[in-house]
């Protein structure tokens, strides 16, 4: 039988390039950024790893600059 | 019956004749299968099957999960679960109870997971009514299953065996049904045997350290795909279901004849009571009037092609009726034969010889309307 | 345990608890419809790097149980995950009565936005007091259910509240959940943004008032004795607190009256009061 219809396979990009819907940008100043993780953390998509964003898939919702103790990522228009 | 019984035995040529109920019939017929998880909610009069289970596990003779459900769609979920990870599977439901899980028939039989039900046939409220007719099973009917119906305790057991083959043969799921009370609690000499059945196989199963996903939400064609996929392979099982009945028993496949050869008219009837309907029958040849019966073994896969063999005047008599008329009246009506249609014995309503010899009599006198009420 | 570019949405609390399934050895998740079923990814595609099962609302814990059943008869080592939303525990909620008190080995997890989301947001029976939703427009005038308290009148083998809020003790919950075995209940607070109506960086602080005003309690529930988590034990005392016209102020979801708040205070208390009981050994609660 064709199991095609009911299997799904895992794969990165499920809803495309989610980059895509970003209204602001989020920007590490890496001066003040001391790599603690904390956005790491809580970034909903897992996009930041070591204060570097993957802008490909972050959809821009700053929660990064919210829960950044350094104060070191600002929203920028897109 | 008794040709079948000759033509079976096992490797050993090991055989017992007990006197069971269906309901204990299929219990053993189970335990011969041995399925890995059994889930149950129990209702009247299906309860027996799945005490007797319980009590076998209890006991140690059955090496299976059993798992008391709080309800029949918990019941159905839960073997659609343990069916996902690979088990063989059992549960047993009637009337409400297969209302009430009909969601997650649906839910098994799309996602071609091989599983066994066995129904005890009874209405469906309201108003309230604990005794036999096909209106429960019917439910099934486009929910994409296999759908049996016994005549009798031997042929319950027979064709549970066959259920656990041919729904993991083609990954669909399988119900057996026997009548409320005339099939579910009343004994019958049953001969058990052991036929070996093979290992579980399915198309598929879910296990950890997979990257899939199971029945994703779809767009565009894969629902119709999967729905035509289901519903061919629906109607191939026909072909496994005629194969390995020489294996379970020798009933016939999807229907049995009897009487037809030489018939003029033609019944067809599905369930317990074509015993009573044989017996009038029988009456009418004593008379010389040529009457056979058209006994449908299958629901699903649909006996199209012995209906359509059928050059007889032909009457449908239905345990199950749609709003229009009988179900299985309008489904040989679909088969493009201009079929007579009685409903009769919803709620258990007694239909004996003598009513079948009644009923029978006026069609082969040119006297039944096309669609008429027994009551 | 989830992909990037998936369908959730900007500052989603789901997303951020599916990330943490990865404290979970040996996962295989059961999923009824909801928003979770939409971010764990549209046929053909999967989003999730583990194995998921879609499957009807009220069946889910059901068919947890029968996946953990089948692994076990079968000898294959697995934590099988009902992972639901308040809607799925609404129309679930006998089948997860029924898993808690025949203790399946499964670990249950409703990711709770407190109300039916992915359908246009329509109040369930988490929905608390006074918030509005398509279904209560003028704000729900019912109290929401606890399904913490219910689940620990089931003395379930394991049942903890956490919150997106504070995600190292989310994690350690998911962890500890992982490596026992029964009926383990895991309560996540999840506040969306799109549905309780706050921009979307804000998730963490919303989720993090909430603890603070005593609107959600974090405990643990483990060997018939409850711990408060050390993340949130603080609050517990009134004084610490925040109002809770404080956190319902974080959200334009809420219409609530004066005496409507002061009932919200005095039902925190209420909760916590019955907790304190839960400290004690259960031979002991009578």
């Amino acid at each position: 039988m064709d199991l095609e219809p009911l299997i799904s396979k895992a794969k990165m990009a499920s809803a495309g390039k989610t980059g895509g819907w970003r209204n602001y940008r989020p920007v590490v100043d890496e001066e003040l950024c001391t790599t603690c993780g904390v956005c790491t953390e809580y970034c909903p998509e897992g996009v930041i790893v070591n204060g570097k964003i993957d802008y490909d898939f972050c959809k821009g919702c700053g929660i990064c600059k919210e829960v950044c103790k350094q104060e070191a990522i600002r929203m920028v228009l897109e | 019956m008794q040709r079948g019984l000759q033509a079976r035995s096992d490797k050993d040529g090991f055989r017992v004749k007990k006197l069971l109920t269906s309901n204990e019939a299929i219990a053993q017929a189970v335990k011969i299968a041995k399925p890995d998880v059994i889930a149950a909610y129990p209702i009247t009069p299906q309860s027996p099957i799945v005490e007797k289970l319980a009590e076998m596990v209890e006991r140690g003779e059955l090496d299976a999960r059993f798992v008391n459900a709080e309800s029949e769609h918990s019941a159905m979920a839960i073997i659609h679960g343990a069916a996902t990870a690979g088990a063989r599977v059992f549960t047993a439901t009637s009337s409400h109870g297969l209302a009430y899980m009909l969601e997650m028939c649906w839910w098994i039989a799309g996602s071609r997971l091989p599983a066994v039900m066995a129904v005890a046939m009874r209405s469906i409220g309201a108003p309230w009514n604990i005794h036999g007719d096909h209106l429960d099973i019917i439910l099934l009917r486009d929910a994409g299953w296999i759908i049996g119906i016994a005549e009798n305790a031997q042929e319950a057991f027979d064709m549970t065996l066959q259920a656990f083959y041919v729904s993991e043969e083609v990954n669909i799921p399988f119900a057996v049904g026997i009548d409320a009370f005339t099939m579910s609690h009343t004994a019958e000499v049953v001969e058990i045997w052991e036929p070996e059945i093979p290992k579980r196989r399915q198309a598929y199963t879910v296990t950890p350290g997979q990257e899939i996903a199971v029945n994703a939400v779809t767009l565009g064609k894969a629902r119709m795909k999967a729905r035509y996929d289901l519903a061919l392979d629906l109607e191939k099982s026909a072909e496994v279901i005629e194969s390995s009945d020489a294996k379970f028993g020798n009933h016939g496949g999807l229907v049995e004849s009897y009487r037809l050869e030489d018939a003029e008219f033609a019944v067809v009837m599905a369930g317990g009571w074509c015993g009573d309907a044989k017996d009038a029958i029988d009456l009418l040849r004593e008379e010389g009037k040529k009457i056979g019966l058209l006994r449908l073994r299958f629901l699903r896969p649909f006996p199209k092609k012995a209906i359509k063999k059928l050059k007889q005047e032909v009457l449908v008599v239905d345990r199950a009726n749609t709003t229009i008329q009988g179900v299985l009246g309008l489904e040989v009506k679909a088969c493009g034969l201009d079929a007579k249609n009685v409903v009769a014995g919803l709620g258990g309503l007694e239909v004996g010889v003598e009513d079948f010899y009644a009923i029978f009599k006026r069609f082969v006198e040119g006297a039944i309307n096309e669609v008429e009420w027994f009551l | 345990m989830i992909y990037p570019g998936n369908a959730s949405c900007q500052g989603c609390p789901i997303s951020l608890a599916m990330r943490c399934l990865d404290e979970i050895e040996n996962p295989v998740v059961a999923m009824p419809a909801g928003c979770s079923t939409v971010i764990a990814g549209l046929h053909p595609h999967s989003a999730m790097k583990l194995a998921v099962v879609h499957v009807p609302f009220a069946s889910t814990p059901a068919v947890a149980c029968g996946l953990s059943e089948g692994y076990k008869k079968l000898g294959i080592k697995a934590n099988v995950i009902a992972w639901m939303g308040d809607g799925a525990l609404d129309i679930g909620f006998s089948a997860f009565s029924a898993s808690a008190m025949r203790n399946d080995d499964i670990i249950a997890i409703v990711v709770d936005n407190e109300a039916y989301m992915n359908t246009g947001n329509q109040a369930s029976l988490s929905t608390p007091l006074g918030a509005k939703t398509t279904t209560s427009p003028m704000g729900k005038r019912i109290a929401r259910r606890n399904v913490g308290l219910i689940t620990l009148a089931h003395h379930a083998n394991y049942v903890a509240t956490a919150t997106v809020g504070y995600i190292q003790d989310l994690r350690a919950k998911f962890r500890k959940a992982g490596k026992l075995e029964g009926f383990r209940f895991i309560h996540v607070h999840a506040p969306c943004p799109p549905g309780w109506k706050f921009p979307s960086e804000k998730t963490i602080e919303v989720a993090r008032k909430a603890v603070m005003s005593g609107a959600w309690v974090l405990y643990e529930y483990e060997k018939g004795i409850l711990e408060f988590s050390a993340v949130g034990k603080k609050f517990l005392e009134k004084k610490n607190r925040i109002p809770i016209a404080e956190y319902v102020r974080t959200q334009s979801r809420f219409a609530l009256s004066d005496e409507e708040i002061a009932r919200l205070e005095r039902e925190i208390d209420e909760e916590i009061e019955i907790l304190l009981r839960f400290k004690k050994p259960r031979d002991s609660n009578s």
